[in-house]
C-alpha cells in the first residue's frame, strides 16, 4: 500500500505528516465549532439579567467544557495541524522524524477528545472550570463523574502533546535540508520549536497535578485536602506552572504564522529576524517565571507578589519588541490586503489590546480588583481569540491553497474577517467594563441592579456575529471543493520552501531535497527564484507504508480511562495489555522511515 | 536506516534526551510535592520512625551496581561480544528486579506498621513518589529483559548498539533519580 492510496484504511494507518495534519485540522475544527456552540449558549444565557435558558449546573459544565475544548481540543490541535503539515515542508524534509509516533499523537488526541466529550452522554460533563481548582474538585464537593472525566481526559491529551513535542523537536533540529542553518529557519518553524520545548516541560507538571488529584479522588489520599494535611494551594502552583507556559504554547505558533504572512503580503523580509527569533525564545524562558501572577489573590506575601509582578512586566518587553518588528515589516512594503493579511493585521491590533490589559493584571493591587471578574475574561479573549484564533485564521487562508490546491474565496474571506473583527470587539470589549463594574465571571446569571444588562446584550450580539462569520468560513471551505480558484504551486509569492513544490505536495514532498543558501530561499533582490537543487539527482523515493499499531496503541488509553471511570479493574488491565502488545508490535514491525 | 542528520546525532537518541528532560520535570514536580509536604503530617507514623536507612542503602547500592553492569552490557554489544552482552543485560535486569523486590518488601512492611497512602500526607507523598520511580524501574526491567531475550534469540547484535545505548540512558536516568530520592527522602530527614 502506498501513501497515495485512498480509502478509510489508508487514513487509519497513515503516517504521512500531511495527512495527519489534515486529520488534526478537521478534528480540531469540529471541536472548535463545538466549543463555539458552547460559548453561544453561555452568551444566550447571559443576554439579559436573570436568564433561565440553562440551569446553574449546566452553566458550570458549559464554561468548563468551552474553555477545556478550546484550549486542548481546538486551538492546540489547530496549531498542531500546521506543525504537521507545514514544518516538514519548510525545512525541506520528507516527513517528521518519527512518522508512526506522529500518527500515535493524533489518535491519542482524537480519542482523548472523544472520551472527554462522552461525559455529556452521562450528563456528567466536567464542571470544575478548566483550571479545576482544589477543593472544587474534591470528592466531597464533586461526588459525580464530572471531574473524573476531566482529569482522565486531560491526562490522555497530555500524552498526545508530549509525544508530538519530542517528535517535532527532533524533526526541526535534525531533519533540516542542507544549508538550512538554525538562523535560516522560517520564523514559524522557530516558534514551533520553542512551543515544543514548552510542551515537553509544562505537560509533565500538569500530569503530576492531575495524578495527585486522581489519587485524592480514587484512592482517598489528601494531597489537596487540608483535613488530611494537604494544601489546595499546591494545586494552584502546579496548575499555573503548567498553565502559564500553556498560554505561550497557544500564542507562539500564532506569532510564527503572522511572522510568515506579514512579509509575504508586504513583499519585504521580516524586519529584525534575529530579534524576533530571540524574543520568541526569551518569551519561552520567561514564560516559566510568571505563574504566580495568576495567584495574587491567594496572599502569597509581598515578596512573592513583587517578584511575579516584576517578571510579568518584563515579559511584556520581548512581546512588545515583536509587535514593533511586525509594524516595521509593514513600513514601506507593497501591502496586499488578502484575507490572510487582514487576519494577521487584526492579530496585531487585537493582541496589543489583550497585551495591555495583561500588563494591567501584572500590578497586584490592580489585579485584586480584576481577579474573577469579566475583565479577565475580556483579557484572555483578546489574546486567545484576537491573538491565537486570528493568527490561525491567517494561517488557514495562507496555507489552505498549499494543503488543498485551491484558494479560499477572498470576497467571502473579507466578510469573514470583518464580521469576526466587529463581532469579537462587540463581544469582548464591553467585558472590560462589565468586569470593572463588578460582575463576577463563571456565574450563571446576574441581577438588573448591577447595571450591566445592556453591555451583556451587546456582548451576546457580538458573539453571535462571530458565529455567523464562522459559518461563512465553513461555507468558504466547502465551496473550494469545486469552485475555488486553482492555486498553483505558489499563489502568494512566498519566500519559504513549502511554496517551491506542488499544491498539494506529493507524498514524498521533495523529488530532490533542496539546498538552502539564505533565510528567504525563494526570494532574491528582484524576483522569485528557483531553489538550487542538491547534487543528487531525482531517484525513486521510498514512501513508508502505513501502520495499524499507532492507532491500536492509542486506543488502549481511553480503554484504561473508561475502566477507571467505571471502577472496573479488568478493563484497565485489558487496556494495559493492548498497550503492551501495541508497543511490541510497533517496535518490531518492519517499518522503514 | 541511519540517515545523515542535521546535528549529526542519532534522531532516536536526541528524542530520548528530550524525553529525559521532560521526565526531569515529572520527577521534579513529585519531589517538590514531597518536600513541600515534609513535616506536614497530622498523625504518624513519621519518617524517622519508619524509614530503614541501612536496608535502603543496600537497595541503592544494588541499583548503582546495575548501572555499572549496564555500561558493561553496552560495551559488550558495541564490540560484538554477545556472550558477555547477554550476561550483563541479564545482570542489569536482575539488579533492577532485586531493587523492586526490596521496594515490595519495604512497602509491605510500611503498610504493616500503619503507613498507608491514606494514613497521612507523608504516606501519600512517599508512596506516590517512590511508586512512580518503581514503575519506571519496572518498565526498565521489562525493556532489558526484552533485549536479553532478543540476544538469546540471536536477534541482537552490534548493529543494535544504539538501541542498547538508549536503554542505558533510560536506566542511568532512573538510577540518578533514585540517588536524588534516596538523599532527599531517606538521608536528609
Amino acid at each position: 500500500m502506498s501513501a497515495s492510496a485512498t480509502g478509510l484504511r489508508s487514513w487509519l494507518t497513515t503516517t504521512d505528516h500531511k495527512r495527519i495534519g489534515l486529520l488534526y485540522f478537521w478534528t480540531a475544527f469540529v471541536f472548535f465549532l463545538v466549543g463555539g456552540l458552547e460559548a453561544l449558549v453561555i452568551r444566550a444565557q447571559l443576554a439579559g439579567p436573570n436568564g433561565t435558558l440553562v440551569s446553574a449546573e449546566a452553566f458550570n459544565q458549559l464554561f468548563t467544557m468551552h474553555a477545556t475544548t478550546m484550549v486542548f481540543l481546538a486551538l492546540m490541535p489547530l496549531t498542531a495541524a500546521f506543525f504537521n503539515y507545514i514544518v516538514p515542508l519548510q525545512i525541506g524534509a520528507r516527513d517528521v522524524a518519527f512518522p508512526r509516533l506522529n500518527a500515535f499523537s493524533y489518535w491519542v488526541f482524537l480519542l482523548g477528545g472523544l472520551f472527554m466529550n462522552a461525559s455529556f452522554l452521562f450528563g456528567a460533563a466536567p464542571d470544575g472550570g478548566w483550571f479545576g481548582y482544589a477543593n472544587l474538585t474534591s470528592k466531597q464537593y464533586s461526588p459525580g463523574l464530572n471531574i473524573d472525566f476531566w482529569l482522565l481526559g486531560l491526562q490522555i491529551l497530555g500524552i498526545a502533546s508530549l509525544a508530538a513535542g519530542f517528535n517535532f523537536i527532533v524533526t526541526i533540529l535534525n531533519l533540516r535540508a542542507p544549508g538550512l542553518k538554525m538562523m535560516r529557519l522560517p520564523v514559524f518553524t522557530w516558534m514551533v520549536l520553542v512551543t515544543q520545548f514548552l510542551i515537553i516541560t509544562a505537560f509533565p507538571v500538569i500530569t503530576v497535578a492531575l495524578v495527585l488529584l486522581m489519587f485524592d479522588r480514587f484512592f482517598g489520599t489528601s494531597f489537596y485536602l487540608p483535613a488530611g494535611g494537604g494544601n489546595p494551594v499546591l494545586w494552584q502552583h502546579l496548575f499555573w506552572i503548567f498553565g502559564h507556559p500553556e498560554v505561550y504554547i497557544l500564542i507562539l505558533p500564532a506569532m510564527g504564522i503572522v511572522s510568515e504572512v506579514l512579509p509575504t503580503f508586504s513583499r519585504k523580509p521580516l524586519f529584525g529576524y534575529t530579534v524576533v527569533v530571540y524574543s520568541g525564545v526569551l518569551i519561552g524562558f520567561m514564560g516559566w517565571g510568571v505563574w504566580s501572577h495568576h495567584m495574587f489573590s491567594v496572599g502569597l506575601g509581598p515578596i512573592a507578589d513583587s517578584f511575579f509582578a516584576a517578571t510579568t512586566l518584563l515579559i511584556a518587553i520581548p512581546t512588545g519588541v515583536k509587535i514593533f518588528n511586525w509594524i516595521a515589516t509593514l513600513w514601506g512594503g507593497q501591502i496586499r490586503f488578502a484575507a490572510a493579511m487582514k487576519f494577521a493585521l487584526g492579530f496585531i491590533a487585537m493582541f496589543i489590546i489583550g497585551g495591555l490589559s495583561g500588563v494591567s493584571h501584572a500590578a497586584p493591587p490592580a489585579d485584586l480588583q480584576q481577579t474573577d471578574t469579566y475583565y479577565v475574561v475580556a483579557h484572555i479573549h483578546y489574546v486567545l481569540f484576537g491573538g491565537t484564533v486570528f493568527g490561525l485564521f491567517a494561517g488557514m487562508y495562507y496555507w489552505w491553497p498549499k494543503m488543498t490546491g485551491r484558494l479560499l474565496d477572498e470576497r467571502l474571506g473579507n466578510w469573514h474577517f470583518w464580521l469576526t473583527f466587529i463581532g469579537m470587539n462587540l463581544a469582548f470589549f464591553p467585558m472590560h467594563f462589565i468586569g470593572l463594574l463588578g460582575m463576577p465571571r463563571r456565574i450563571y446569571t446576574y441581577g438588573p441592579e448591577l447595571g450591566v444588562s445592556t453591555m451583556n446584550l451587546v456582548s451576546t450580539i457580538g458573539a453571535f456575529l462571530i458565529g455567523i462569520a464562522a459559518l461563512i468560513f465553513v461555507y468558504n471551505m466547502w465551496r473550494t471543493r469545486r469552485h475555488g480558484a486553482v492555486a498553483g504551486d505558489d499563489p502568494w509569492g512566498g519566500a519559504t520552501l513549502e511554496w517551491s513544490i506542488s499544491s498539494p505536495p506529493p507524498p514524498h514532498n521533495f523529488d530532490v531535497i533542496p539546498t538552502v543558501a539564505s533565510r528567504l530561499p525563494r526570494w532574491s533582490a528582484t524576483q522569485l527564484k528557483a531553489i538550487p537543487e542538491g547534487a543528487e539527482t531525482a531517484a525513486p523515493v521510498h514512501v513508508p507504508a502505513g501502520s495499524w499499531w499507532p492507532l491500536i496503541a492509542a486506543s488502549s488509553l481511553p480503554i484504561m480511562a473508561t475502566g477507571a471511570i467505571g471502577r472496573m479493574l479488568p478493563v484497565v488491565l485489558a487496556g494495559v495489555a493492548i498497550l503492551i502488545v501495541g508497543i511490541y508490535r510497533w517496535a518490531y514491525e518492519p517499518f522503514e522511515a | 536506516m541511519t540517515h545523515a542528520t542535521s546535528l549529526g546525532l542519532d534522531s532516536r537518541k536526541l528524542a530520548f534526551w528530550t524525553f529525559i528532560g521532560s521526565e526531569c520535570l515529572l520527577f521534579g514536580s513529585l519531589i517538590s510535592t514531597y518536600l513541600i509536604y515534609k513535616g506536614k503530617s497530622l498523625v504518624g507514623p513519621y519518617p524517622p520512625e519508619i524509614l530503614d536507612i541501612p536496608f535502603t542503602s543496600f537497595s541503592t547500592f544494588d541499583l548503582l551496581m546495575s548501572s555499572l553492569w549496564m555500561v558493561l552490557a553496552l560495551a559488550a554489544v558495541q564490540r560484538g561480544d554477545m556472550k558477555w552482552a547477554k550476561v550483563w543485560l541479564f545482570g542489569t535486569a536482575l539488579g533492577g528486579l532485586i531493587f523492586l523486590g526490596g521496594q515490595v518488601y519495604e512497602f509491605s512492611s510500611f503498610v504493616h506498621e500503619g503507613l498507608t497512602l491514606q494514613r497521612n500526607i507523608f504516606g501519600a507523598t512517599f508512596f506516590v513518589l517512590t511508586g512512580c520511580h518503581g514503575a519506571h524501574v519496572t518498565v526498565g526491567v521489562i525493556w532489558l529483559l526484552t533485549l536479553w531475550v532478543r540476544a538469546l534469540q540471536g536477534k541482537l547484535g552490534p548493529e543494535h548498539a544504539m538501541t542498547v545505548e538508549i536503554t542505558g540512558l533510560y536506566w542511568h536516568f532512573v538510577d540518578v533519580v533514585w540517588i536524588v530520592i534516596f538523599t532527599l527522602v531517606y538521608l536528609i530527614q
